[in-house]
Formats: C-alpha cells, sequence, structure tokens
C-alpha cells in the first residue's frame, strides 16, 4: 500500500538555524497522525514542507508515491487549516468555504451547494451569509475546516488548530475531529506542542526535537516505552534518572526513565517489598490535584523525583513535609533510555 | 492627592493649550478664505472693510487661470497613473521577501520626499539639460510621478505589511495560483490602500510648486502662477479666489483618503 | 497558460523580485538617481569667469569659493541657526497638543484632533505661506491685533532688534520664523503623539506611586520615552527648514538662506556649479541629522 505522505531525507534550515535535519517519515492513508514537539523542534516546518509552503533544501517529499517537492501548494492534493484560521474577511463564509471551487472554475451553482454541504458537515449550516469577523474562534476554525474539505483533498493538514480554543471548547473540537476524521476516511496530519492532545487523538505520533524525530510510535508506546530522555519527560513527564544516580540505584551507568505513578511513598523505616528498588529522600512538597498528589522527593544533590499518589478512601496520609520517606518502584517499571 | 479618576482628565489648561494650537494650525486658512471676500482690493486691510462675490466673477473670466488649472490636472492625473503603477509594483516586490540589498533599495524609495524639494528639483533640472532637454511638460510630469510613486508605494506596502502571511497560503493550498490569488485575495484588500495613495498623490501633483519650479519650462501649472502672483500687488483678492478654489480640490481627496486608511475595518477574519 | 507561468515564478524568488522592481527601479535609478549624481558632478565643475559658462572639468574651486567667501559662510550659518530654532520652537509647541491627543483625548476626539492635524498638513504649501503673508503685511491681520492691543512700540523695538528683527513683519527674521513654525507644525505633532501614545498609562501611575510629582514624572519618564517621537518630528523641521527657498523669498529679511542661494544661482546667476555646491550643503548635514536621529530612536518612531 502506497504511503500517502512520505518524507525523504527532508533537510530544511534557515541561515545558521537548522529546522529541520534529514528527516524522515511515513504516514500511511486514513491515520490520524500527529507532529508533536516544543516550539521550535521543526514540526511547523515539516508540516509547511507537507503543505508546500516551504521548499526542503535536500530531500524529496511523495504523496502518494509521487515526488511533489517542486510542485507548488495549488497543485497538491493537500488541504491546510491554519493556525490563524486565515479566513479571508472581504468574503462571506459560504464564499471563504466555496473558495477552493471558485479557482478551479466550478460553476456558482454548483459551488453554492457543495459549500453549503461543507458548512453543515461542520454545523454551521445556515452562517453562509455571515462575514468572519462576526464569528467566534470555534465558529471560525469550523469554516477554516469546511474551507479545506471542500476540495476533497486525501490529505488534511492541521497547524495546532486547537490552540486558541479555551479548554472545554477545545475537548470538544477534539472528539468532533476524531470523529469528523473517521466518517471522511482521510488522512489527518496535525501539529501541536500539547501532549495530552497528541496522546488522545492520534493513532501514530512523531516527536520532534530540534529538528530530528526522536521517536516515531504509537500513543501507548511512546508512554510506556520511551526511547530517549527527552521524550520520557515531554510525553507524560516522567523522571529521568541518569549517570551516576542511576548507577547507585540500578548497578547500570544506563539512564532510566520511571513514571510517577509508578513510585510507592513509605515509611522511611519499613521494608521494601522484595524485588523492589528502593532508595530514601526528603519529601520536599506537596502539590494537591484534586483527584491526586504530585510531591516532589529529594533523594540526592541533584536528583528530584516526582511521585503521583491517588487518592483512595482507605489511603495513609503522607508524612508531613519535610520528613524523610522511602520511596520503592517494581525492577520491571523502569524503561531503559539510550545515552545521550 | 488627585482621585483615580483624574488620571484620565486633562486639565482645563491643557485642553486650552490643545485647543489654542488646533486654531493656530487652522486659522490662516480661514484668513484666506475671508479674504476672496473682501471688496479692498489693494490691501490686506484688517478687517475688511465689506464682502461681495465679486472677485470670484472676475477670476472665472479669467483665461489664464483656467489654462493653468487645466494643465495641473492633466499633470496630476499623468502623474498618478505612473505612480499607481511603479509604486505599486515597487510595494509589492518590497512587502515581505527578503533578498541581498534590500535595504539599500528601501533607503531608495524614501529618498524623493525625505530630501528637500529644492534639491530634487535642481537635480532634475541638472538631469534634464544633461540630455540635452528644456523643460517641458513631460519633465514636469516626470518630477511630480517620481515623488508620487513614493506616496503610493507607502500607502500600499502598510497595507501589505499589515495582510497575515498565511491568507497567501491559504489562497495557494486552496487551489489558486500566483495571478489568481492576486486577483481574489490581495487586490480586494489593497483596492482601499490604492485608491488612497492615488489620492495623496493627486493631490500633491496638483499642489506642488518647490520642484515643478524647476522642471516647468514656460508652462503655468495653477501654483506656479499663483507664485507670480504673489509679488503683484494688484489684484490680490483674485489670488485668493484662486487660493480657495486650491483648498476645495485638495481637501477633498485628502479626506477620502483619510476615510479609505482608517485602521477601523472589521479585523482579519482570524 | 497563466498557471504554468506562475508556477515558473512560483519557487524563483528572485526572478519573481527581478520582474517586479525592474520597471520602478529603473524610473527611479534613471530619473532620480541619475539627476542627482548629474547634480553632484555640477558641484564639481566651476565656472569660467569671462566666459560664465560652465568648464566641465574636475575641480574643487567651486567648493573652496563655497567656503571661503565670508557671506557664503554667512548663509549657511544663518540657515543652520534658522533651522535649529524651528525645530525647538516647533517641539515646544507642538508637546501640549499631541500629549493632549496621545494621553487624554477619547477616541472620538482623537479622531477629531487628527484630522484637524493632518487637514492643515496637505492643504496647499503655497496657500499657507501666502496667508502668513497677509496676515503679516503692514494692515494685515498682525498689525490690527497688535494695534488694537496698544503693543506697536513693543513690536517696532522687536523689529529694530539686530537679529530677529527686519524691516517690517513680512520681511523679518522673526516673521520667517513664525510662519515656518506654523508649517513644519504638524510634521513635529503626529509622530510625537504616536510616540506619546505608546507610553502606556501604567509606568506614569507607578512613577506617581514612587512619589514623583507629575513635574518630576514628566521630566523622568515621559520626555526620555517621547524622544524618538521628538527626533522622528525633528527630522523634518530640521531638513525641511534646510532646504526652504520660497519662504526666505516671501517672508523674509534681506539675508539670504541656502535654498535662496542655490534658486538664484542656478537661475539668474547662471552658476550651476555653484547652485549645486551650495545644494550639497545640505544633503550633507541632512545626512549627519538622520544618523544622529537614528542614533535617538527615530526611524522606529516614523
Amino acid at each position: 500500500m502506497t504511503a500517502a505522505i512520505e518524507l525523504k531525507d527532508a533537510s530544511r534550515a534557515f541561515g545558521t538555524v537548522v529546522a529541520l535535519d534529514r528527516v524522515s517519515l511515513t504516514i500511511a492513508p486514513g491515520e490520524f497522525f500527529a507532529l508533536l514537539g516544543p516550539s521550535g523542534s521543526g514540526k511547523t516546518t515539516c508540516l509547511r514542507l507537507i503543505a508546500g509552503f516551504d521548499h526542503p533544501d535536500s530531500g524529496t517529499i511523495l504523496l502518494d508515491g509521487e515526488d511533489v517537492t517542486d510542485v507548488p501548494p495549488y497543485d497538491r492534493n493537500v488541504n491546510t487549516v491554519f493556525q490563524d484560521y486565515a479566513l479571508f474577511p472581504h468574503m462571506s463564509v459560504a464564499e471563504n468555504v466555496a473558495y477552493g471551487l471558485r479557482v478551479r472554475r466550478v460553476g456558482a451553482a454548483e459551488r453554492a451547494g457543495r459549500a453549503r454541504e461543507m458548512l453543515e458537515l461542520v454545523r454551521l449550516g445556515d452562517f453562509g451569509d455571515r462575514r468572519p469577523g462576526q464569528l467566534s474562534g470555534g465558529q471560525k476554525q469550523r469554516v477554516a475546516l469546511a474551507r479545506a474539505l471542500i476540495n476533497r483533498p486525501n490529505v488534511l493538514l492541521l497547524d495546532e488548530p486547537l490552540g486558541a480554543l479555551d479548554l472545554k471548547l477545545r475537548e470538544e473540537m477534539q472528539a468532533e475531529l476524531k470523529g469528523l476524521q473517521q466518517r471522511l476516511g482521510i488522512t489527518f496530519v496535525f501539529v501541536t506542542h500539547d501532549q495530552g492532545e497528541a496522546l488522545s487523538m492520534a493513532d501514530r505520533v512523531a516527536v520532534f526535537s530540534q529538528g530530528r524525530i526522536e521517536q516515531l510510535d504509537t500513543p501507548r508506546g511512546l508512554y510506556t516505552r520511551p526511547r530517549t530522555a527527552f521524550v520520557a519527560s515531554f510525553v507524560g513527564s516522567a523522571n529521568v534518572v541518569e549517570g551516576p544516580e542511576a548507577e547507585r540505584l540500578t548497578g547500570r551507568r544506563e539512564p532510566f526513565a520511571i513514571r510517577p505513578e509508578l513510585i510507592e511513598v513509605i515509611a522511611v523505616d519499613q521494608q521494601a517489598p522484595s524485588g523492589a528498588i528502593s532508595c530514601t529522600g526528603t519529601l520536599e512538597d506537596v502539590l494537591y490535584h484534586g483527584s491526586s498528589s504530585r510531591c516532589h522527593v529529594r533523594i540526592d544533590e541533584h536528583t528530584t523525583l516526582a511521585v503521583a499518589r491517588a487518592e483512595s478512601v482507605a489511603g495513609t496520609p503522607l508524612p508531613p513535609q519535610g520528613s524523610r520517606v522511602r520511596l520503592a518502584w517494581r525492577a520491571e517499571s523502569m524503561v531503559p533510555l539510550q545515552a545521550g | 492627592m488627585r482621585s483615580r479618576r483624574d488620571w484620565n482628565r486633562a486639565s482645563l489648561g491643557q485642553k486650552l493649550a490643545a485647543a489654542a494650537g488646533l486654531v493656530f494650525l487652522h486659522a490662516p486658512v480661514w484668513v484666506i478664505v475671508l479674504y476672496a471676500f473682501t471688496t479692498e482690493d489693494r490691501t490686506y486691510q484688517f478687517p475688511p472693510p465689506g464682502l461681495t462675490l465679486h472677485w470670484f466673477e472676475v477670476a472665472f473670466a479669467r483665461d489664464d487661470i483656467w489654462a493653468a488649472m487645466r494643465l495641473s490636472l492633466v499633470v496630476a492625473l499623468a502623474a498618478t497613473a505612473v505612480a499607481l503603477l511603479l509604486g505599486t509594483l515597487a510595494a509589492f516586490a518590497l512587502a515581505k521577501r527578503e533578498f541581498r540589498g534590500k535595504e539599500s533599495i528601501t533607503l531608495l524609495f524614501v529618498l524623493p520626499i525625505a530630501l528637500p524639494g529644492i534639491i530634487t528639483g535642481l537635480a532634475l533640472l541638472a538631469g534634464i539639460r544633461s540630455i540635452g532637454l528644456e523643460p517641458n511638460f513631460w519633465t514636469i510630469v516626470a518630477g511630480h510621478a517620481t515623488f508620487c510613486l513614493v506616496i503610493v508605494y507607502n500607502n500600499v506596502i502598510a497595507r501589505l505589511r499589515r495582510l497575515p502571511g498565511s491568507w497567501v497560503e491559504a489562497s495557494m493550498d486552496l487551489g489558486a495560483d500566483g495571478l489568481q490569488t492576486f486577483r481574489y485575495v490581495l487586490l480586494p484588500q489593497i483596492a482601499s490602500a490604492l485608491l488612497a495613495g492615488g489620492m495623496l498623490a493627486f493631490a500633491l501633483s496638483f499642489d506642488e510648486i518647490i520642484v515643478t519650479l524647476f522642471t516647468a519650462g514656460h508652462q503655468q501649472t495653477l501654483p506656479i502662477w499663483f507664485y507670480s502672483e504673489l509679488f503683484r500687488p494688484r489684484e490680490r483678492p483674485i489670488t485668493n479666489v484662486v487660493a480657495v478654489v486650491v483648498i476645495l480640490v485638495t481637501l477633498v481627496p485628502i479626506l477620502l483618503a483619510y476615510y479609505l486608511t482608517k485602521p477601523d475595518e472589521q479585523g482579519p477574519g482570524s | 497558460m497563466l498557471r504554468s507561468l506562475s508556477t515558473f515564478f512560483h519557487g524563483r524568488n528572485a526572478f519573481y523580485i527581478a520582474l517586479l522592481l525592474a520597471p520602478p527601479l529603473l524610473w527611479l535609478g534613471t530619473v532620480y538617481l541619475g539627476s542627482l549624481f548629474t547634480l553632484l558632478a555640477q558641484s564639481f565643475y566651476a565656472i569660467d569667469e569671462f566666459t560664465a559658462k560652465v568648464v566641465p572639468e574636475l575641480t574643487l574651486k567651486t567648493y573652496r569659493q563655497l567656503f571661503t567667501q565670508p557671506a557664503n559662510v554667512d548663509i549657511v550659518v544663518r540657515t543652520v541657526l534658522m533651522a535649529i530654532a524651528v525645530t525647538i520652537a516647533s517641539a515646544v509647541i507642538a508637546f501640549p497638543i499631541a500629549n493632549y491627543m496621545a494621553r487624554y483625548a477619547g477616541p472620538k476626539m482623537k479622531a477629531f484632533f487628527y484630522v484637524g492635524v493632518m487637514l492643515p498638513m496637505w492643504t496647499s504649501y503655497l496657500v499657507k505661506v501666502y496667508a502668513w503673508r497677509l496676515i503679516l503685511a503692514k494692515q494685515g491681520i498682525a498689525s490690527w491685533a497688535i494695534a488694537s492691543l496698544g503693543l506697536e512700540r513693543g513690536l517696532d523695538s522687536l523689529l529694530a532688534t539686530p537679529v530677529v528683527g527686519g524691516p517690517s513683519l513680512a520681511s523679518s527674521y522673526i516673521g520667517m520664523f513664525i510662519v515656518f513654525v506654523y508649517m513644519w507644525l504638524p510634521f513635529m505633532i503626529l509622530p510625537l503623539s504616536a510616540a506619546l501614545e505608546r507610553v502606556p498609562a501604567s509606568l506614569l501611575q507607578a512613577s506617581a506611586d514612587l512619589g514623583a510629582r507629575p513635574g518630576q514624572t514628566f521630566r523622568n519618564v515621559v520626555v526620555p520615552l517621547a524622544l524618538p517621537g521628538l527626533a522622528a518630528g525633528s527630522i523634518f523641521t530640521f531638513s525641511l527648514t534646510l532646504g526652504d527657498y520660497i519662504i526666505p523669498s516671501v517672508v523674509g529679511a534681506p539675508g539670504y538662506f541656502v535654498g535662496m542661494m542655490v534658486y538664484q544661482q542656478q537661475g539668474t546667476a547662471g552658476n550651476m556649479p555653484l547652485a549645486a555646491a551650495f545644494s550639497v550643503v545640505p544633503i550633507v548635514l541632512i545626512a549627519l541629522y538622520l544618523s544622529l536621529a537614528k542614533r535617538l530612536g527615530a526611524f522606529d518612531a516614523l
């Protein structure tokens, strides 16, 4: 099966700043794919290369097996939903949505019909005559979606689509986008810096850092088996223990990651369960999050471990701040990381 | 101790000072308008002994005034046309993309209005003579077009810079090539800037004297006619009448240009 | 097809820019720059004293004439002094207006003031100069106002003062000064008010909170932050005064100004090289002033 999108060793630099460094990836048709990473990591550059707004310095971009590296954006079967929505203020909502058909010289009657269809798909059927300036953020985003889908592209690109929305709206839109993609069956590629979003929506995620893909995996794979320290701390904020501290705890120098929820806090003089790794430390602070608490325990001069503790009815209360405690975790919970 | 509410209230003195300044700026123009109606024609006597419309009649019968006005109009239209074309091209080239030497070229587009008019005028005269020409109608137009170009350029590039780059990308993403994007997305947005720039250029050209004195041969634009009248002791009120006409002719485009470029449009759709 | 043309340009940034820039650049390059260079070249020629024709040989004779003849130096000094005086006066007068516009005026009032300042700015230059001629004329408004206030004696002694006076109000330095200030005032008000508007109110409140009286806040907070705006406005007042030749001839004292010299030399005197040399002076001065103003942040305030 031909990949919907393929990048082969794509590189792009802006002056001395390397935005993308020989990045390769393959996205299957019908996938909901996320490009995740902090700002400046290269994820947006990657998206722009796929869309055609930018040209790689080296490497190739393929869509459906065809080399489109030198093809301008208007000739690619890819459409984009922009971060600032980019709705044309001098056109009505319906005219915005129909724009893609207008530039292909589709007749006015057919344009109006299909625009209406797309607006109903995003539940804005009666908004055709309004102007973008009269819409709320969420509505503008849905118009941008409708506009991008009217050409029936194979691939829909979304650039940080939910960043400008408030929490409640964001959660609604996440579900809507996921449902929409499943209904339409086309490939969605979206860029985000929010790992929670990427984990909950995507089939597969590529984690970017400094112009490179650190790990490309399913959400579960990223969370449970991070390969590098960066992925471990960026996705799910795991504790990363390196160097001499790692050696002290495990006998080996290789760094490892341990999720906060897999560490147990017990009394300092209590015996750790058999087969468990344990150490002592000082309870530095406790942050109450309602259904759980997060505390930080300093186990030596350089290392503080975060521990997440679910509140349960019969749970024992934590010792007071500043007291010595013992931490314990199962050996299998530790995930070995690539050094360096 | 002033209360919280007083932070944004100007004192009476400040208000008066501001108002006085505004009156100072406008008063001389009202004076001219007043003098166009005076009955006294030999001196600048104030207060005017009487008011009349007589001078308007006399002025409208003068052929030389009409000829000068016609010339000014034609020159302004021609210069504005050239300026619109060249200024827009330049604005598109310099709006967003970077390239080597961009800073120097941008400086070049500021020079015609940055350097004093006399230098521009004298330089143009030197240039005209160096290729063996004498000042004529076309040299007037060429001189005007040069700084009218800058006015249009300023207006259009300011508008282009306010356009989010994502609009052009969105248009191309949806299937429009460069020309279609220009037609459907860019042109409607810069239309008001083009109109405003054109109006300002027209007003500037119609009123221009400093450079025109060098680039006009025996032709008389309205400002040149006006200038030569400045030193004539007779028929002063006619000069005033012409001044009133000039004020009105340039007032309309200026106001229109202002209303076209006021940044109070419905914000861009994002 | 037009589309393939568009695609051709799509990746070729340089081509696209070159094509767009060619016509305007050609125009400015030949018509404007070409003329400027011709002028510059002329300043390095000299006029033959006997034939009164321009000798096309490169020489510094004209410049020497410019800088060594005391009359010429006087002219330059006089012009520069006037430019500086006008700049300072404009700044002082513009401040209350700009301050009101920026800080106290509500949106409607602000727009009203903006139009109110912009209209005189764009009103015909000649009409404005002529208006002042009327006002300052012997029997004009100014005389009438002074007479009604009984200040004739004051006016006479003012006119008799060596530096600022002159034969009459309409042909004196003080008259010229007033007209210059009037003409360029809007150019000072607009950038100044824009700069003042950018001063956040919270800064002024913080200053008061820390114990500063209004005068101190003004001196220590407002003025330094308004400096870029002042510098930007001063560029106009300085360079426009420096190069002007019409106002000194219409409302001027007998002494010559640079602009007038240029006009006269190229016209009746037929001494183009000297005219060119004289015009280089404002160019150099303005270039110097621009670099000074840039240091003060004027370019960000334009």
